[in-house]
């Protein structure tokens, strides 16, 4: 089969054009920025502007005086319970009389235009009385450390102990590690669009990881039951977790019930960096014990992440960072220690490897180091140690499907090498580019390996689920299904995913994707890498009930039994085609919903940290190769290439796509992306100041797809997204180090860290 | 203030337009033409390119007013009676398109480049493209977008 027959056809394994795709190029694609009602007004929040503050007043006569300005709320216009939090509630909506970050609401203004509301926003008088900040969370739990919440400022602690507990080793290496604050920066700001109904309820068009918490919370806060506030998907320009919080949802909906007029919010960028969480900042300290031939023996690691001033999903993330934090390796003894901490600087939780992305800097660092002391190369270390189908983890877990760590470390190491640097015909291709920094003196070439394996769903005995309405009848002769979940599209191409499970099930040509609202049961957080799997798995099952009821109700029409469909053609037991659906159906549709629960999770032992945790894993390795202005400290990734076993490839070419700007995310974080807080105070919340990867920086990237099916998931898929964030920056981190001969233990990397 | 211009071959005007707004605003906001995008609004992102008397800029630092009399293409305008411009069924054929918040910026950047040079060399597709970001794809669909709408347009 040619691709162009399969892009036609388009059931899974192929890899048919995204739906919306012609939408998003003629610039008609609605993003939540993108929308519009008459009458409406424009929503502005008023933030703090200390880490940590008393609240003694807030005045908002002048503003409210201003001509244009339609209302101005806060904490005190809160009809329900002003806590948001999406695993505590531990976040006013808006704050009462503390305010515990830089950034954090305090006051919002509708008007009738954008700056009319900004500047009214600036006549707010809020008298605030400086607390000394807790900034540093490596004191957050010191005796005389400043309280950031009423019940202390630790948030999670999670303790992994299996194996002997005094082991030794003839080899020990040890390690500190560093990493920065990363920020999502999704390409589409915070925004949306609350209308009222008139009735006392609303509707919010919203860009979002998931639509129903995210109605749960705006329920409690506006005391709403959840039939009156209705949450629809507008179009979301990327997520990456950092909007899985929640960041204009409520506001927009106070400001909307209180005018009674339909409410835009639109962060500006700079909003947009105090306006959703980020990954957490990371101290870590590592120790591997090892025989002589390089075989780990124990390993112990100590993990400190910073939550910031709100908990966010920073539980979850000490849960990942813990059983996850010392790779995929098989290490008979282990002794892991995990806490999150509240401070005063800005509030951190999910975004994309979540938890596994700044232990495997540690643990990938460390590997090499244990390589180079015993003398094996890096990549042989990682197949020496690495995990295999039949093992368990470091919770106990029995890995019970693929876990191919030696082959995927093998395989990058022998894809095709760029060519070496004295060949570069091109300066843009040298460290520091058309900078002109350099014409090849000075440049070093490195070669880094590492690999990851990341959670898939979520875990520790959280019910998760998804839930797919499926609907098959005959329009203008021929079937057509419509198929209908609340799972978030960010880009990732779910919608492409579900239409192609139900041309697989049904037959079917023609599948309508229906928009994403409440109006139908949770899909579940469009995170975890868990939605082709998760929702993926619903929409399979709502099909196959579809199918079910179609086969009855031709059984019922035709008198026979023992039928199934070919097509869209009722086949006998025996083959022969008795109907084809337009007949069976004619005017009547078949409608099905299913909610489907992957296979349970389970807490972990309070006390040994033992237990199955996870529904699933995914691997990936990568090898980076860099060249270094060892001069000026200048980097340039030269190749990022990947291999990674994403089970079943539903559609091979979103899985590259995936896999390539995971990579790059995770190269950003290594070189450069770090949002630098100093005294609890954000300097750089700018695209001047906040770098990402731009395609001068990004490297041509080889990626080899393994498709070892998990036999307990749907089609024997598994999740995808994360893995390549995580294994790709400590790749990058390993050549530098090749390169430079330096330790290099603090990411992003930066020039003075190659060059003193 | 009222601005009067040219956008995608039509006149339009606005009425009641504050000094300080930029013609991404006026576009968006007043002109019902989303398509360009707001994603850092301060000239570092690209989404917002757009052609102005034939020479691509980020609308976000064009003042509304600065757009008086003049003309103004945006991805809304790129599409032909005919169907999607090469560059725009590239994009979408290639992959190029995730999220899609960048694209128009894209769409337009790698207009004008084709424009200027129709067989460009990767290096020369890496800067023309470098003042637009992308968060999703890691550039590779973008680049592979670029030389097929080059050879495309070599082939028409």
């Amino acid at each position: 089969m040619t691709s162009t027959e399969t892009r036609n056809v388009g059931k899974i394994g192929d890899s048919p054009l995204r739906p919306d795709g012609t939408l998003k190029v003629t610039g008609e694609f609605a993003y939540s920025s993108d929308l519009w009602h008459d009458d409406m007004c424009w929503g502005v929040t008023l933030r703090s502007p200390h880490p940590h503050a008393r609240i003694h007043s807030i005045d908002v006569s002048a503003a409210l005086a201003t001509p244009g300005v339609y209302a101005v709320l806060t904490h005190a216009d809160v009809p329900g319970l002003n806590r948001v939090g999406l695993e505590h509630l531990d976040q006013p909506a808006l704050a009462e009389d503390v305010v515990r970050y830089q950034g954090e609401p305090v006051a919002l203004v509708a008007a009738d235009h954008p700056e009319t509301a900004r500047r009214a926003a600036k006549r707010i008088v809020v008298d605030y009385e400086e607390l000394p900040a807790l900034t540093d969370p490596r004191r957050a739990l010191d005796d005389d450390a400043p309280l950031v919440q009423p019940g202390g400022n630790l948030v999670r602690e999670l303790a992994i102990r299996r194996g002997d507990p005094a082991p030794t080793a003839p080899v020990v290496v040890a390690l500190d590690f560093e990493v920065g604050m990363q920020d999502q920066a999704f390409l589409g700001p915070e925004s949306g669009l609350a209308v009222p109904d008139g009735e006392g309820g609303l509707d919010l068009y919203v860009a979002t990881q998931w639509l129903h918490v995210d109605q749960q919370q705006v329920c409690r806060v506006l005391d709403l039951p959840p039939d009156r506030a209705r949450l629809h998907l507008a179009g979301v320009g990327g997520a990456f977790g950092g909007r899985e919080d929640l960041s204009m949802h409520v506001h927009a909906c106070l400001l909307a019930m209180h005018t009674g007029k339909p409410v835009k919010m639109s962060y500006s960028r700079e909003e947009s960096f105090f306006g959703h969480v980020h990954r957490h900042p990371a101290w870590l300290r590592y120790e591997f014990g090892a025989t002589e031939g390089g075989r780990l023996i124990y390993a112990k690691a100590d993990i400190l992440f910073d939550g910031g001033a709100y908990a966010s999903s920073t539980t979850a993330v000490v849960g990942n960072g813990g059983t996850l934090g010392l790779g995929p390796y098989d290490i008979p003894s282990v002794h892991v220690d995990a806490r999150g901490v509240y401070t005063n600087n800005p509030p951190c939780g999910a975004m994309r490897g979540f938890g596994c992305v700044q232990a495997a800097f540690a643990h990938e660092a460390l590997m090499d180091e244990l390589a180079e002391r015993v003398g094996v190369d890096p990549v042989e270390i990682r197949a020496l140690n690495g995990m295999r189908e039949g093992d368990r983890n470091i919770t106990g877990q029995l890995i019970d499907s693929a876990a191919p760590v030696a082959e995927l470390i093998r395989t990058v190491r022998d894809l095709p090498l760029p060519p070496p640097p004295d060949d570069r015909p091109d300066i843009r291709d040298l460290p520091g580019g058309a900078s002109n920094t350099t014409h090849g003196e000075g440049v070093v070439r490195g070669i880094g390996y590492a690999v990851t394996y990341k959670n898939v769903g979520f875990s520790e005995g959280f019910d998760d689920y998804s839930t797919a309405r499926v609907r098959l009848e005959i329009v203008g002769g021929e079937p057509v299904a419509t198929v209908h979940t609340a799972a978030a599209e960010v880009g990732q191409g779910l919608i492409t995913v579900e239409q192609q499970i139900c041309r697989t099930e049904l037959g079917v040509d023609r599948v309508v994707v229906h928009p994403k609202n409440t109006m139908v049961g949770s899909g579940g957080s469009t995170s975890a890498s868990r939605q082709t799997y998760v929702t993926g798995g619903a929409v399979k099952a709502a099909c196959e009930a579809v199918r079910e009821s179609v086969l009855a109700l031709s059984a019922r029409r035709l008198g026979v039994s023992g039928l199934r469909l070919d097509g869209d053609k009722i086949v006998s037991a025996s083959g022969e085609v008795l109907a084809v659906l337009a007949e069976v159906l004619a005017d009547e549709a078949v409608e099905e919903t299913v909610e489907w629960h992957h296979r349970p999770t389970y807490p972990v032992d309070p006390e040994t940290g033992q237990g199955d945790a996870h529904v699933q894993y995914a691997f990936s390795a990568h090898r980076a190769v860099v060249d270094v202005d060892v001069e000026l400290g200048l980097v340039k990734v030269v190749a990022l290439d990947t291999a990674q076993d994403v089970g079943r490839a539903i559609n091979p070419d979103a899985v590259v796509g995936q896999i390539q700007g995971g990579s790059a995310q995770g190269m950003g974080l290594a070189l450069m992306e770090e949002i630098v807080v100093t005294d609890g105070k954000v300097r750089n919340p700018s695209f001047t100041d906040y770098l990402i990867p731009t395609i001068l920086d990004m490297p041509p990237m080889q990626v080899k797809v393994l498709e070892y099916a998990d036999p307990h998931a749907p089609y024997g898929v598994r999740g995808v997204g994360e893995p390549p964030t995580i294994s790709s920056g400590p790749a990058v981190a390993a050549a530098i180090r090749a390169a430079t001969g330096k330790a290099l233990r603090r990411v992003p990397v930066r020039p003075e860290h190659i060059t003193l | 203030m009222r601005i009067e211009l040219t956008v995608n071959g039509e006149r339009r005007e606005a009425d009641d337009v504050w000094e300080g707004e930029s013609l991404l605003y006026a576009l968006r906001e007043r002109l019902g033409l989303p398509g360009s995008k707001n994603a850092c609004e301060q000239g570092e992102c690209g989404s917002c390119t757009v052609y102005m008397d034939g020479v691509p800029v980020c609308s976000c630092l064009v003042a509304a007013g600065q757009a008086q009399g003049r003309e103004v293409t945006t991805v809304e305008g790129l599409a032909g009676d005919d169907g999607l411009d090469p560059v725009q069924q590239a994009f979408v054929e290639c992959g190029a398109v995730q999220c899609g918040f960048c694209t128009p910026g894209f769409l337009v950047s790698t207009h004008d480049l084709l424009a200027r040079n129709p067989s460009p060399s990767d290096p020369e597709i890496r800067e023309a493209l470098a003042g637009n970001l992308c968060r999703c794809t890691g550039y590779e669909k973008i680049l592979d977008a670029v030389r097929a709408a080059a050879s495309a347009g070599a082939q028409s």
